[in-house]
């Protein structure tokens, strides 16, 4: 436990996804079976204790040490699982700390009323770190800024594997996973990936440079449109039916409409939207799906979801990923044609004549139902990763405002001395006043130049400081470009803007003259009308 | 030893300019400069320039003549642990306090009525003081910098061995290590050398000065030298020391990938930890934590005790739990001292 707890300690900190992956290969190869495995399990997400939850530990705090010092305590530290490990005191007496593999078997097995008891013994037991780590695994979910995807990169990192190799056996295996270590480590055979509803990693685009298109044939290529969803993947097979984020993350829990609509077996990759009737309803809508567990009756009639297919990986126990697209792409057309399907149909390929063709074609499409256009070479293979060449994908140029830097942060890591997470805002009136609304937040977008130049003007301006933060006088513009931008009632200004960046620095331009929020407004109602 | 009708609060008093003692003529650690000053130790919200007359260990005066340019020898009155003398009607003596080279306790006596101001203290062992002597008193005037039931430092040799093990993890980046430059610093070197690591300690320019007074009094503190004369690859896996407030400095960018670590007391919260932004957070503190300020209301048996100087209000409350007769004592001048 102690190994365990020392890296979600450090992980909590530790805000660099390369400094993130060392630790977890740290601890992947030194501790040993099975601890290793409940380790990754909790990262991954694959633990739960039904019975162990947050709710029983209130009273244990005020018991301990009285109600007075326990509400000055929670208090000062604001979170009830710290404050707890903090004013605990380990008892010498209470025998050896238990291991994760002990903490893990024990949980799952004991009832509610047995649980209270063995967690006090053990928060005798562990010290302050050991104690916080057991109480944030009680929850299920870690919440140390670690990804499932991260951890199986770090997986896959101690064996020199590409994580897609790990990815594709990943759901036919259990924690604490040692057949995967046996593999990794010691030679052993890889696993086997013949799960049911096993995932397949996807074949991802590179964006089209500059100037790239003209160096290529129009006849090699084929052209989709680019949906504003969430790529997906179906999977079905052996009676286990799932979905699946590109990543891999099995979305299946918040989208049991697709779900039901499996009658078959094979997996797919598409495109998930929400869709009423013919039309695509802005990505908002399907963001409100993604981010529930558990979904009402009422989410589901309002927010229905569709798949919208592209590709075919697998289909009745035969593999096509080695066959080129256009036959791929036969197999779909014809699979599509059986039958009727509810929740499915399929992205229409568009005919072009020539590259001045399509891009007319793509300059014809508004809204947020596309996002651009996709081209696949007609004789690609379907490649896990993303190679270059084959899959190319064309965005719709970005839109553009003239926004007012509010407030910068450090980074972290190489950039923790540098102010570059900037706020900006746009104007709006209130009471007849003037004032600036923080309407998005970027981190990129600017050339280390650019950089160097911004947080000297941030150090140079700086009206007020917040921690890591500081406010800065409202006189540079900074144009933002955004992929789309829809109303939100969870952010202050009521818009929510998509991949904002930094794509020029006005200092020509009086900030007065910057965007008002009412434009961006605007836009965003723009944006809602459907395309079709 | 106390006369019962004689209230402590008649000849020793908090003022706007500090904590003063009427029979004795003198301040305890004034936040101004006074004519006659008693002081506890060099940190900057407790030893202040330009008092007519200060009275300290030799350490502390040393230390103040390090920070404070022409303090004239005039001004200078030194007096070692266990030395007595009297100031005015007042008998004063200086007690180890443990928290820094040259810290101490100002015992006060007056008609058979002692009062002990500890200044800052803490109770674990610290490699460059000698430790904090419990003086049986009247009444006892604490320190309450972390005097929360969430404060229980782990030990220093558990941090310090955080900071080795990243260091095997991350062999080549540079670790910056924040510490206050008076006191953190040096014991965090000493520490370092207690666990086995005898390579060269970077220091920041702001540190050097006070880590050869703690060598010039006999703390060895091995191979230490100024961060600014070496060139870049030298630091890759280096341990530089440096004031925290310099980790997010511009100073900061001449280190290849740093991984900034901070040692105070406060790093055991983690929100703290966080604002700070540390990725390596070391709780080494100078000064005790619940536990110790607990312990030590226990070991000077104080029938009344005054609290200052932090979070008074939990220990005010545990101190009458135990049947002593708390309040708190509101004394200007004091920042949150970095802990
Ligand atoms: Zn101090
Ligand atoms: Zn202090």
């Amino acid at each position: 436990m102690q190994a365990f707890a020392a890296l979600l300690d450090a992980l909590s900190f530790q805000p660099a996804r390369n400094a993130k992956l060392r630790l977890i290969e740290t601890y992947l190869r030194e501790v040993p079976d099975p601890d290793r495995g409940w380790g990754l399990a909790a990262l991954t997400g694959g633990l739960d204790f039904p019975a162990a939850k947050p709710a029983l530990l209130r009273g244990f705090g005020e018991d301990r040490i009285g109600p007075e010092l326990f509400h000055l305590s929670y208090d000062y530290v604001g979170d009830l699982a710290e404050t707890l490990a903090l004013i605990w005191e380990t008892d010498c007496a209470a025998g050896p700390p238990p291991t994760l593999g002990e903490v893990v078997d024990t949980l799952q097995r004991a009832s509610r009323s047995e649980t209270p008891g063995i967690l006090k013994r053990w928060l005798d037991a562990l010290d302050a770190t050991g104690r916080w780590a057991l109480l944030k695994l009680l929850p299920g979910a870690l919440r140390v800024g670690v990804s499932a995807r991260l951890a199986k990169q770090a997986v896959a990192n101690i064996g020199n594997k590409p994580v897609d190799a790990v990815e594709e056996i990943w759901h036919g295996l259990t924690p604490p996973y040692r057949p995967l270590f046996d593999w990794l480590l010691h030679d052993a055979p890889r696993p086997s990936s013949n799960a049911g509803g096993a995932f397949l990693p996807p074949m991802l685009a590179n964006p089209i440079e500059q100037g790239e298109l003209g160096a290529l044939e129009p006849a090699h290529f084929r052209a989709e449109w680019k949906w504003d969803g969430i790529r997906v993947q179906v999977a079905a097979s052996g009676g286990v039916k799932r979905l699946y984020s590109r990543a891999g993350e099995d979305i299946s829990g918040a989208f049991p409409d697709i779900v039901e609509a499996i009658d078959f077996d094979g997996v797919l990759d598409g495109e998930l939207l929400v869709r009423r009737e013919e039309t695509v309803a802005p990505f908002n809508d399907l963001q409100q799906r993604l981010n529930r567990k558990a979904v009402t009756l009422r989410m589901l009639a309002d927010h229905p979801a569709h798949v919208r297919l592209y590709d075919v990986l697998r289909l009745d126990g035969e593999d096509l990923r080695a066959l080129p697209f256009d036959q791929r792409r036969a197999r779909l057309e014809a699979w599509m044609a059986l039958k009727p399907r509810q929740r499915f149909d399929l992205s229409p390929l568009v005919t072009f004549r020539d590259w001045a063709h399509l891009a007319e074609l793509r300059e014809g499409t508004t809204g947020d139902g596309i996002e651009g256009l996709m081209l696949k070479r007609a004789d690609s293979a379907y490649l896990a990763g993303r190679p270059k060449g084959p899959w190319l994908k064309w965005k719709r140029d970005p839109m553009l405002v003239d926004c007012v830097l509010m407030y910068a942060q450090r980074g972290h890591g190489k950039r923790s001395s540098f102010y570059s997470d900037f706020t900006f805002g746009c104007w709006r009136e209130v009471e007849r006043r003037r004032e600036l609304a923080p309407v998005g937040k970027a981190y990129f977008g600017f050339t280390d130049e650019e950089l160097r130049w911004l947080d000297k003007w941030v150090r140079d301006h700086t009206t007020n400081r917040f921690g890591p933060v500081r406010e800065v006088l409202p006189d540079l513009v900074l144009e933002i470009a955004f992929d789309g931008i829809a109303r939100s009632t969870r952010h202050k200004s009521g818009v929510a803007m998509r991949f904002p960046r930094i794509n020029r620095i006005r200092t020509d331009k009086p900030a007065a003259e910057a965007d008002t929020v009412d434009n961006l407004l605007k836009l965003a109602a723009r944006a809602a009308i459907d395309p079709s | 030893m106390a006369t019962d009708s004689l209230n402590p609060r008649s000849w020793l008093y908090p003022t706007p300019r500090g904590l003063y003692c009427e029979p004795g003529g003198f301040y305890v650690d004034p936040a101004v400069a006074v004519d006659r000053a008693v002081i506890t130790h060099g940190h900057g919200d407790h030893a202040r320039p330009g008092h007519r007359a200060a009275l300290a260990t030799p350490e502390t005066l040393a230390i103040m003549r390090a920070r404070f340019e022409g303090m004239p020898d005039t001004a200078q009155q030194s007096l070692k642990y266990s030395e007595t003398v009297r100031l005015g009607e007042v008998e004063v003596r200086l007690a180890p306090a443990g928290h820094i080279l040259g810290s101490a306790q100002a015992v006060l006596t007056w008609r058979g009525q002692r009062i002990v101001v500890s200044g800052d203290f803490k109770r674990r062992p610290d490699p460059t003081c000698p430790p904090f002597e419990p003086v049986p008193c009247d009444v006892f005037i604490t320190e309450a910098t972390f005097a929360l039931p969430v404060f229980h430092h782990p030990s220093d040799a558990g941090e310090i061995g955080k900071l080795l093990r990243s260091i095997t993890t991350f062999p080549e980046r540079t670790h910056l290590v924040g510490v206050y430059a008076l006191g953190k610093c040096q014991r965090v070197i000493r520490l370092l050398r207690a666990a086995g690591y005898d390579k060269r300690i970077w220091l920041h320019g702001a540190l050097v000065s006070l880590c050869r007074l703690y060598q010039e009094h006999g703390i060895d503190l091995g191979d230490v030298a100024p961060a600014s004369e070496a060139i870049l690859e030298t630091f890759r896996g280096a341990i530089v020391l440096c004031p925290p407030g310099a980790i997010a400095d511009r100073w900061s960018r001449r280190f290849a990938e740093p991984i900034s670590a901070v040692c105070s007391g406060w790093m055991g919260v983690r929100a703290r930890a966080r604002q700070r932004g540390a990725e390596l957070p070391l709780v080494i503190s100078d000064h005790a934590d619940w536990p110790e300020l607990s312990q030590t209301l226990k070991d000077v048996g104080a029938p009344k005790v005054w609290v200052t100087h932090g979070r008074e209000e939990a220990l005010v409350f545990h101190a009458r739990s135990l049947g002593i007769e708390a309040e708190a004592l509101h004394l200007g001048g004091r920042d949150e001292e970095d802990g």
